[in-house]
């Protein structure tokens, strides 16, 4: 059977139905393989042993890992999916499970290590970094070969006792779109003999016939335990050829573990490892049909490495050979796959075996997803027709720093001109992508047509960029590397071509569709020049439609994917029109079944109206107009925000040299500034008049978008005309003005702060507040508003009420204009937390989405103030927040207290009032530490002159220097560990306990969304009871986890659980408490999120309800008041006043269960609000407890 | 005392029935409103465009977010039974309803159109309803759409899903149409067998402070059932047809008078959301109460006693009865201007 299914559905299908258990944990790329095991495993889908498997979501790796242990010793056949630093945390089960002889397949979509910065797209380092664990290592090419390795993996892993890593290349193979021929279930249970299913069952622990594994061995056995296996090892080059025979015999597929191809007699080979096998096989071909001699081994087993049939594989004429590695390890003597060749050539020259010895050198290729094309395979063998190729290579970078790049050169095109190749631009909420995953499947599901599909998305969450690379053809496709020269181009959105050159990819005669906002003869010239130019030139044919026009007339809103999916049909010649346009149809019908009759006839209508609507455009001879690509950054920004981050913005990253980034990861901060996205098309707009210029909106706004300032009546003067303001509505400004700025080009739309803003002006309907949304178009005049907002003064600190919200909004934010989702119910609480504190913050930030729209290049959100002062912002590992912020306090506290002795000790210099002030004053609240920081300030002044002053002798200048370099310590830091649930309600468990159970001054930010997020919306431990995610598709069945209650049994902890959208003045007040406590605190947001399934634009409104509900009381716990003698607990929540139902009402999550299983889900709801009674029961009965009732700190 | 009745063609243990509300919401609500006694239970009302606008607003969410970012190509699981995911709830509620009380189940439809409830209506026969109630609810102010329109959609409505089922159908309409009977009379020829008499056009309130308008739910109250009971008797010797009276049930004394006007059932949701499901017991002690004192043994008994009599004119009935009122006013308030 064939099917169009990507890398992770092929490994997985098989995996699935050869197993019992699958023991995971989610990680880009290769949660899609959990998901869909889940997915099967809750429509009760049975393996081919006849038994549903069991999926079991752990809190890690390392606890998926040690679940898998434990069941293949309980003899159960288990399989694993995961990657990156899940696989390294996998490690120590690893060699244990290898070391017991046990039989499972790990699968793994091999993804880049998180080093100078983390990387979710593909390579081999992570495969690389446990080529040591005693793991068979099998590499698949292509989306087939994931599909059949996986289960000649089981069949191998079950005959020889020697576990399996099963890998392919993380999204180049794990997420290509490509035609698949299925393996039954027939085949399966042909290939995997259940005897050995029963041998592997009867290895396992059993009281009936017990046995000791996992002793602790001594110097005398150890070492010779250690060599038993080796028989084991030696006898798997053997038991995988025969499994790949039985398996070719079966399916007529017949692969090698070490395979050749090219000219019998080649002088130049290549030796690569993964889907780079594909490109380079065909240029072979190419290269040999040019009359030259070269090859290629490609290597599928890995570990135990085949020496034999390597050498056997690499032809005798061989007289240079190349091994490319898809990894890099820094220091080495170079790659292992090259060291592993270079020994293997190298002791069967020495000891005869092999006549000659080859030159072989060493190359890099394809970190991080970079691509790897068939240019850059001529590129390697021409250098290995020098004389003396370069040692160590990289290819496919120019690297101008240690020159190991090699050149080539990127024209060749050696696709089959048969194949028609597409690209398209979208954005991610157009549906682009999905549209196209449709047309793939719609035009492979026929048996002559074959179709590929690879999709790039950019890193941003809100008006992210998509770009789709689609094949079709009569042959199969086998080109992992991205569409050139395409013989299609769809621009899905008009913002995209004013950015970038949608051409990039084009040809002579491509076909060109613009979704414009335009008249088809007035397209042309609104293009930007260069873009027409390169039409006429190339003599493109171009079509235009209104795809937003006709989307909505069919009652779509804004979702045109079915209209511009239908013009692809219409004009891409790739079906007959009338057939395509019938396909199209019958594919809607197929997709839209399930979600409703009136869902699929409107779909149907926009096809019929697209293809009316649809227009070519005469191309004149001549470029028309004066419109220019609006540039990424301005010309004021930064010299690295031009050269580097500009680039990147602009698409052409790639382009950039080793020397343009910084060696160490470290990046300026702050410059989201620059990216000026426009990415809506409704923006906020303030109404002066009706303001009452409380500052909610400015507080809950995700974007910091709104920024409130208030100024001297003369300071107006110059103010462009647009320029709004109002009197200031407070007393003792007489004079002064006030002025909400609504930063344009940065509002994504979300509405929070219309939902926030408090007034209704009178003689309007509810909708209409002091703060609208209103379409935009032109953005001239806002962005002089801006522009001489910014020029106006930031509010003074000391002159800001920090204990009101209304107050706040005069706070300048230190973290701004993230890519986070329009609307995200995040990152208003890291704004607050900037305004507060980051002057003087250092945070740690989880893995995660805050980790992302926190510092995913190009730009990052976390900026700094006109002192040059911000928050220093790092993200270590998902699983070590907690610990790496806690390294951070415990620095800080350790220069702390070297700057306090080294004051006390030239006390004599700087003078004893300096000193005294310095050391004795308090830091607790906002007005102590400006008056600390300008005493510090002064301090460093001086020390900097006493650091110039000859008259000062060596020993005290060496005194002065060392205080020099922690002075800033004086002034207390402020450590922020921020991460999401995930983090901190799962892997990050055990570090969020044990750092808040040191006593030290940190402050846990846990921006609790009830899920993860980033990885697509996996269940948590924070997960509600009966809300439906990924590893809970019947509905969460256990209570979430209660962390307030767990940190607050410490009693020396600063807790709150806090939801903005439900009571602002209480998270800010939270928020400053924590902060300002001498201890470790923890603060739980709320933080509602497009996994719950909402309209974003009533986060608020569900945050309220989640409060109001008693879903998510609202508390603090607080330590000093106990040390006061009062009670701690206090509960600032009204008793809930709505039931649970209505709460869950708002949310596809819990809807969703109501729509599966409703009798499921009543019964969840009745047991849930049992639960918030029952809870709400025990706050209340705490909060009113005696003082005496709590523990007394300690360390008081 | 036998309180038994029939309605529909169903033997019920009693003539009171719960009606669509927000008690029938869950099986929980179902299992109360039998134990408190009622003779049949009518499920909340199912909405055509609630149905279809949250099939839509789900599959719009499902989707919204999805393909945009390459850590995360969806946000939820892929689960679902099927096709109409929505309506599925409401046949799981209906079958489980039907298999947890032992009172006959009714499924109420409320719609405009014809639309896929034709479908549906088999579906939820399946499932168990005892007969389906076609909630059918124009919302007034629509000035493209004639009366006769109007009421062409109704009959089409009912002859559709007449075709499409076995169990009776009952129809629930509004009050205003310029001739409710006539238009019965069709709506029994198109197969409806039985007349739910009527649906309560819910209107919004004014805020003069706030100057704003609400939606606003308001409880039936005792007055209106006035109208119900006047068309009850006018028609229920008429037409050969099951008629169920809705609105204004507060006490006994309501429902025996729906039954002397005629009515089969007398419904009730507003009563019993006031006062808890247990309130039915109340209602019927107060009717056995009634029909102790006035010596009747069963419901037939007495049955629309005081309908108008089949052989007179209704109209001028009804002209009587308008009359006889006016002249009752002016002696009740000495004279009338008009």
């Amino acid at each position: 059977m064939r099917a169009i299914i990507d890398g992770n559905e092929a490994a997985a299908s098989v995996a699935y139905r050869l197993n019992e258990l699958c023991s995971i944990y989610p990680i880009t790329p290769s949660s899609t393989m959990a998901e869909l095991a889940d997915e099967w495993s809750a429509q009760h889908r049975a393996n081919v042993f006849g038994t549903v498997p069991t999926v079991v979501e752990m809190q890690s790796e390392g606890g998926a890992a040690g679940a898998l242990h434990g069941a293949l010793q309980g003899g159960a056949l288990s399989t694993t999916f995961t990657a990156s630093q899940g696989l390294l945390l996998m490690i120590p089960n690893m060699y244990k499970i290898a070391g017991e002889l046990t039989s499972t397949v790990f699968h793994v979509a091999a993804r880049s290590l998180a080093a100078q910065g983390l990387s979710i797209f593909g390579d081999h380092q992570d495969v690389m970094s446990v080529r040591q664990t005693g793991f068979a290592l099998l590499s698949s090419a292509s989306v087939q070969e994931a599909h059949d390795l996986a289960l000649i993996a089981q069949v191998a892993t079950l005959k020889s006792r020697i576990p399996f890593l099963h890998f392919f290349d993380g999204f180049r193979t794990s997420h290509e779109l490509n035609v698949v021929e299925m393996l039954s279930d027939d085949d399966l249970r042909a290939l995997v003999p259940e005897t050995l299913v029963r041998q592997h069952r009867r290895r396992a622990l059993s009281p009936e016939h017990p046995i000791i594994r996992g002793t602790a061995q001594n110097p005398d056995t150890y070492f010779q335990s250690r060599e038993t296996v080796n028989p084991f090892y030696a006898a798997v080059p053997g038991i995988l050829t025969q499994a790949m025979d039985d398996f070719a015999a079966h399916t007529g597929r017949a692969y090698r573990m070490v395979e050749y191809h090219g000219h019998p007699e080649a002088d130049r080979v290549l030796v690569v490892m993964g889907s780079g096998a594909q490109t380079v096989a065909r240029t072979i071909e190419h290269l040999n049909g040019l009359g030259q001699r070269v090859g290629m081994v490609q290597l599928r087993l890995y570990r135990p490495f085949p020496t034999e049939q390597v050498l056997a594989a690499i032809p005798a004429s061989c007289t240079t050979l190349a091994v490319l590695d898809r990894t890099k390890e820094p220091g080495s003597g170079g790659e292992p796959l090259f060291l592993d060749v270079v020994s293997a050539l190298g002791e069967a020259y020495a000891n005869g075996q092999r006549a000659s010895m080859p030159h072989v050198v060493g190359g890099r290729y394809g970190l991080s997803s970079k691509e790897f094309t068939p240019p850059m395979v001529v590129g390697i063998f021409d250098e290995l027709k020098l004389a003396t190729p370069r040692p160590r290579f990289t290819i496919g970078i120019n690297d101008d720093v240690s020159m190991t790049s090699l050149p080539y050169s990127p024209d060749l095109d050696l696709e089959d001109p048969a194949t028609l190749r597409a690209v398209f631009y979208g954005l991610g909420s157009d549906g682009t992508v999905g549209a196209n995953k449709n047309t793939i499947k719609i035009l492979g599901s026929s048996e002559d047509t074959h179709a590929q599909g690879y999709f790039v998305y950019d890193s941003k969450k809100s008006g992210s960029r998509t770009v789709s690379h689609l094949r079709f053809g009569p042959n199969p496709i086998e080109a992992p590397y991205l569409v050139s020269k395409a013989g299609f181009i769809g621009c899905h959105h008009w913002s995209i071509l004013e950015r970038m050159d949608v051409l990039e990819f084009a040809r002579e005669g491509t076909v060109l569709l613009i979704n414009a906002p335009y008249p088809p003869d007035a397209v042309f010239a609104k293009l930007p020049r260069t873009m027409q130019q390169r039409i006429i030139d190339l003599g493109i044919e171009l079509w235009t439609i209104d795809a937003g026009q006709v989307a909505r007339k069919a009652g779509m809103g804004n979702r045109t994917n079915t209209v511009l999916q239908t013009c692809f049909f219409a004009i891409s010649r790739v079906l007959p029109r009338a057939k395509a346009i019938e396909k199209v149809k019958e594919a809607i019908r197929k997709t839209y079944a399930r979600k409703g009759a009136d869902v699929v006839r409107r779909n149907e209508q926009a096809v019929d109206a697209s293809v009316a609507e649809l227009h070519r455009v005469a191309v004149p001879s001549a470029v028309l107009g004066q419109v220019t690509l609006i540039p990424s950054v301005p010309s004021s920004a930064p010299d690295f925000v031009r050269n580097v981050t500009a680039m990147m913005l602009d698409g052409h990253g790639d382009l950039l040299p080793v020397s343009a980034l910084p060696v160490d990861g470290s990046y300026p901060s702050g410059t989201t500034q620059y990216e000026k996205r426009n990415i809506s098309e409704v923006i906020a707009v303030w109404d002066a008049e009706s303001c009452i210029q409380c500052g909610n909106c400015a507080f809950v706004c995700p974007h910091a978008v709104l920024r409130a300032k208030y100024y001297n009546e003369s300071q107006k003067d110059g103010a462009p005309p647009g320029f709004e303001s109002a009197p200031l509505n407070a007393a003792g400004f007489p004079g002064s003005l006030y002025t909400l700025q609504v930063y344009a080009e940065d509002c994504t739309g979300c509405g929070l702060c219309v939902e926030a803003c408090p007034v209704t002006p009178i003689g309007h309907d509810n909708n209409r507040k002091a703060i609208n949304l209103a379409p935009v178009q032109d953005r001239t005049e806002q962005k002089e508003n801006v522009r001489f907002f910014e020029s106006l003064p930031v509010n003074k600190r000391s002159r800001i009420d920090f204990a009101s919200v209304r107050g706040t909004q005069f706070l300048e934010p230190l973290f701004e204009f993230s890519g986070a989702c329009s609307g995200c119910g995040e990152t208003p609480y890291l704004k607050l937390l900037t305004q507060l504190f980051g002057g003087r913050a250092s945070v740690a930030n989880a893995t995660g989405c805050s980790s992302i729209y926190g510092g995913n290049l190009p730009t990052t959100p976390w900026s700094r103030n006109k002192y040059g002062r911000g928050p220093a912002w790092s993200n270590s590992l998902f699983e070590d927040n907690a610990e790496f912020g806690l390294g951070l306090r415990l620095a800080a506290d350790l220069h702390t207290q070297l700057a306090r002795t080294r004051l006390e000790e030239l006390r004599g210099l700087v003078g004893d009032d300096v000193a005294d002030r310095i050391l004795n004053a308090p830091q607790e609240y906002e007005s102590h530490l400006s008056q600390q920081r300008a005493r510090v300030d002064e301090l460093k002044v001086r020390l900097d002159l006493l650091a110039d002053d000859e008259g000062v002798d060596e020993q005290t200048r060496a005194l002065v220097d060392d205080l020099r370099s922690v002075a800033d310590h004086l002034l207390r830091r402020s450590v922020w560990i921020v991460g999401g649930d995930g983090w901190a309600y799962d892997i990050g468990s055990g570090g969020v306990d044990h750092v808040l159970a040191t006593g030290r001054n940190i402050n846990i930010l846990v921006l609790d969304t009830e899920v993860y997020s980033n990885t697509g919306g996996q269940s948590s431990k924070a997960t509600p009871l009966g809300a439906v995610a990924k590893f809970a598709a019947a509905g969460k069945p256990t209570n979430k986890k209660d962390l307030a209650m767990q940190a607050i049994a410490y009693g020396t902890v600063y807790v709150a659980r806090v939801a903005m959208g439900a009571d602002p003045q209480q998270t800010l007040k939270a928020f400053r408490e924590a902060e300002s406590y001498d201890g470790p605190s923890l603060i739980l947001a709320y933080s509602h999120c497009i996994a719950h399934g909402i309209d974003m634009r009533k986060g608020l409104d569900q945050q309220y309800a989640a409060v109001n509900s008693g879903h998510w009381p609202l508390i603090r716990f607080n330590p000093v008041l106990r040390q006061a003698g009062k009670n701690p607990f206090l509960l600032d929540s009204p008793r809930p006043r709505i039931p649970l139902a209505d709460y869950h009402r708002n949310e596809l999550r819990f809807r969703m269960l109501a729509n599966t299983d409703p009798g499921e889900a009543e019964r969840m709801l009745v047991l849930g609000q049992e639960q918030v009674n029952r809870r709400w029961a025990e706050y209340e009965e705490m909060a009113g407890r005696g003082a005496e009732t709590f523990a007394v700190d300690a360390r008081v | 005392m036998d309180l038994s009745t029939s309605y529909l063609g169903l033997p019920l243990r009693n003539p009171l029935v719960a009606s669509a509300g927000p008690l029938s919401q869950t099986v929980a609500g179902v299992k109360a409103l039998a134990a408190g006694g009622v003779g049949a239970i009518v499920m909340y009302s199912l909405f055509e465009e609630q149905v279809r606008r949250e099939a839509e607003r789900d599959a719009l969410l499902e989707e919204l977010h999805a393909e945009s970012f390459a850590e995360a190509l969806s946000y939820f699981p892929s689960v679902g039974p099927g096709p109409d995911r929505v309506a599925s709830g409401y046949l799981s509620l209906v079958e489980r309803s039907a298999a947890a009380v032992d009172v006959p189940v009714i499924a109420s439809l409320n719609g405009s159109s014809v639309g896929s409830w034709v479908s549906f209506a088999h579906q939820l026969q399946d499932a168990g309803a005892a007969a389906i109630e076609l909630n059918i609810y124009f919302v007034p102010g629509d000035l493209s759409m004639d009366g006769a329109a109007v009421e062409q959609r109704h009959v089409d409505i009912v002859s559709a899903v007449k075709q499409a089922v076995t169990v009776p159908v009952a129809v629930k309409l509004s009050p205003a149409f310029s001739s409710v009977g006539h238009l019965c009379q069709q709506l029994v020829a198109a197969g409806a067998d039985g007349l739910v008499l009527f649906n309560r056009f819910l209107q919004p309130e004014i805020d003069i402070e706030t100057l704003h308008v609400k939606p606003s739910v308001a409880l039936s109250s005792r007055f209106e059932g006035r109208l119900p009971r006047t068309w009850i008797a006018a028609l229920s010797h008429k037409l050969p047809v099951s008629f169920a009276a809705t609105s204004g049930v507060e006490e006994a004394s309501d429902l025996v008078r729906y039954l002397l006007a005629g009515a089969s059932v007398v419904m009730s949701t507003s009563a019993l959301v006031r006062h808890g499901a247990g309130y039915s017991r109340q209602l019927l002690a107060g009717l056995t109460d009634w029909m102790d004192r006035k010596g009747y043994q069963r419901i037939d008994e007495f049955r629309g006693l005081l309908a108008v009599p089949d052989d007179t004119d209704t109209s001028a009935y009804l002209r009587a009865g308008y009359v006889a009122a006016l002249e009752n006013a002016k002696q009740t308030y000495g004279s009338m201007r008009a």
